[in-house]
């Protein structure tokens, strides 16, 4: 894919719009990584988009670029309808308030010298919010993720499990009333029975405190069961943004399809599709590939993909596919969008 | 690739062959401050040449202490064996010192881990690395050694081979890496392999290369296999033969199709759960097992999964039900209350009417059993 262009963008209700977020890094002699090379997408009030893709393709430099961890090297992030980039340091601070993030490693997330009811405690006595009922609303966000104040607030991140420790992360993330939640793996180095805890518990929180989502993961199933819309990333580009269901029944990109096919199913009845483009590495992000970067690993690759990025293009109902040989037709009336302009 | 005709079935065994691993009622403990660690607590099994077994469980389950145990590789200190026994080809090896068993690993034995870059050294180029094995346990030549690491790593998908030789482990990426350390345990044409989590700490894509290489060299070289994940969905498909771990023991074992299509044991059907699948619509709730795994100090006389158990009833509670087969071959279970039995869905439903279970957990998310 690898593709540009915003047809894919959305005008109602947006809480996040990202646009041409380029993200590149120096890797000396001259030399520059290109992490997120020009994406655009927008996160709707309420809503969960699922981020997925090899690592390496820059998903989790997406996330950290919407926060300004560290800001990104051009592009806009515009959140609530103020762009990010370009606020200075402490209106930059007191923004962060409304984004928080959960990562991947609960653990090392965590103060270890710290007891919990601290560590959830601290956004608000850095902020000075509540100092005067802070107890109660540790207790209450505790209770909300799962674990019995009482028991755990005096207790110290080692003395938990994974999962344990990833709720009490959510608790921290989530006393602020943040409007963002971007979740990078968050739940990629927990079992399945936790991993399926944890996701349960992001749903019910995500209703109660009216949370946008962004919810990064290599793992395809695992996305689509909490996206509302998954966005699909190869090399610093993105593929096709789709509706989750659409994702796995109507996939129109062929690097979508190359990653669903590599999922394991828990059936051995279904016989594994081998799909021998996952064959071929990533190339590297130093020197992508011209036109199309998922065409050196592409079984339709033709001449045209070498030549011309390709643009987003609509397939469907909120359906994007930046690809010139989609897997699904692509019906006309997309034609007066082809050529990358915005919605909005 | 020619494995792909056996995935989902596999192929018929050949021969009634004699197991070459029988383990029996072997039991891993470790002493701590806070009494015995029963990591692995009385595990019978038995492997027969050229299958694949999957060893599946949580963290904490005991699946890789067995593992470990298996090879020898556990550290002495504060170990207590307090019994039981590891045959490998009719030769007892579950006691045996480091020194003996180094006459195992790599030509008998062998094992690939989770982490390529913990498992390889960083300051020896993967030439040398290979070589090692081929010139200790193959007492080849040096010329001859390299000549058959260039055909290992052309063999386990290696491009260019006789330039990645004097590459060191960091040049390479992930996957790769992991293919050098399967060449490196493949050297000496090992007749088990055991491969803990192969591919956990690799992408979705590069997962399914190497279990497919994996596959394929099991096959090709007629390996005995045993892959050890948390992962269902990973030995669903490459397996013959499936057991389930919990609280260092062996709750479930079957033929992969019987344990997937018969499952008794309700912690088998509860991990089958837990897995989002790509085919349900998005946002359904997902099923959870409630609790924790259970601390191996001191284990109450009952199940060790009643606890969290959707069935259990008091008899859980008060004892322990043992291994016993089920209608079908090879199939074995260690429940008073099974899934998919008349006792199974009464004891489901006295515990919905009760809303709790014998141990108290709360019913109102087990929903999905219903149907």
């Amino acid at each position: 894919m690898a593709g540009t262009g915003k047809a894919h963008l959305q005008d109602q209700d947006v809480l996040l719009r990202v646009e041409d977020l380029v993200v590149e890094y120096g890797a000396g002699r001259g030399k520059k990584v290109h992490a997120v090379s020009g994406i655009s997408f927008d996160i709707a009030r309420g809503e969960t988009v699922g981020f997925v893709g090899e690592s390496g393709c820059g998903k989790s430099t997406t996330g950290r670029a919407v926060l300004q961890l560290p800001a990104p090297t051009s592009g806009s992030v515009i959140m609530n309808g103020v762009d990010l980039t370009t606020l200075p340091k402490q209106a930059m601070r007191q923004a962060r308030t409304h984004m928080q993030m959960i990562f991947q490693d609960p653990l090392s997330a965590l103060n270890p010298r710290r007891r919990v009811r601290d560590i959830v405690r601290e956004p608000l006595s850095i902020w000075r919010r509540g100092e005067r009922n802070s107890d109660e609303r540790v207790a209450e966000l505790l209770e909300q993720v799962g674990l019995d104040p009482a028991v755990v607030g005096g207790r110290r991140p080692h003395e938990f499990s994974g999962g344990q420790c990833q709720r009490i992360a959510i608790a921290r993330a989530l006393i602020l009333e943040p409007s963002l939640l971007v979740c990078d793996e968050p739940v990629s180095a927990l079992d399945v029975s936790v991993q399926a805890q944890i996701l349960n518990l992001l749903e019910d929180l995500k209703q109660k405190h009216q949370l946008s989502m962004m919810f990064i993961a290599h793992d395809v199933a695992v996305v689509k069961s909490i996206s509302d819309r998954v966005a699909v990333m190869y090399l610093g580009k993105l593929c096709e943004i789709a509706p989750a269901d659409a994702i796995t029944t109507r996939a129109a990109h062929p690097y979508t399809k190359t990653l669903l096919d590599a999922v394991p199913v828990a059936d051995p009845d279904v016989v594994a599709r081998r799909s021998q483009t996952a064959l071929a590495e990533a190339p590297s992000p130093i020197a992508p590939p011209s036109g199309c970067r998922f065409r050196t690993r592409c079984p339709q690759a033709q001449a045209r993909c070498a030549e011309e990025e390709p643009v987003f293009r609509k397939v469907a109902d909120r359906h994007f596919v930046a690809c010139h040989y989609p897997n699904v037709p692509v019906p006309d009336t997309s034609a007066a969008t082809e050529n990358g302009e915005g919605s909005g | 690739m020619t494995t792909t005709a056996h995935i989902g079935g596999r192929r018929p065994v050949e021969t009634d062959a004699d197991p070459i691993l029988v383990i029996d009622d072997w039991k891993t403990w470790f002493s701590t401050d806070s009494g015995a660690v029963r990591a692995v607590d009385g595990v019978s099994l038995r492997l027969q040449a050229g299958r694949t077994l999957g060893l599946v469980g949580e963290s904490g389950s005991g699946k890789t202490v067995l593992s470990r145990s298996i090879l020898g590789l556990l550290p002495a200190r504060n170990r207590l064996n307090p019994g039981g026994s590891i045959f490998f080809d009719e030769v007892s090896i579950g006691n045996l010192p480091k020194r003996k068993m180094r006459d195992y690993w790599g030509k008998d034995l062998a094992m690939v881990f989770q982490n390529p870059m913990t498992s390889l050294n960083p300051v020896v180029t993967i030439g040398r690395q290979l070589t090692e094995v081929l010139k200790l346990h193959l007492r080849m030549s040096r010329s001859a050694a390299r000549e058959r690491s260039v055909e290992l790593l052309r063999s386990v998908g290696i491009p260019e081979p006789a330039r990645r030789l004097h590459d060191y482990p960091h040049q390479l990426s992930g996957g790769m890496r992991q293919r050098v350390t399967i060449a490196i345990a493949l050297a000496a044409n090992p007749r088990l392999l055991l491969a803990d989590e192969p591919t956990t700490a690799l992408d979705v894509t590069v997962q399914a290369q190497i279990l497919d290489l994996l596959d394929s060299q099991q096959e090709e070289r007629r390996m005995t296999m045993i892959l050890v994940t948390h992962d269902l969905g990973v030995v669903a498909g490459r397996t013959d033969q499936i057991a389930v771990m919990y609280g260092g023991k062996i709750v479930e074992i079957a033929p992969t199709r019987e344990l997937f299509h018969n499952t008794r044991m309700p912690y088998t059907q509860a991990l089958m759960l837990s897995v989002p699948s790509l085919t349900s619509p998005s946002h359904s709730r997902l099923f959870t097992i409630p609790g924790r795994p259970p601390v191996l100090t001191n284990p109450g006389p009952g199940c060790r999964f009643s606890p969290r158990c959707p069935y259990a009833q008091e008899r859980c509670l008060v004892e322990e039900p043992p291994l016993v087969a089920a209608e079908r071959p090879d199939h074995e279970y260690a429940c008073w209350y099974p899934v998919g039995t008349s006792q199974g869905a009464e004891a489901l439903e006295r515990n919905f009417s009760n809303g709790v279970t014998a141990s108290g957990t709360s019913m109102s998310s087990m929903s999905k059993l219903e149907a």
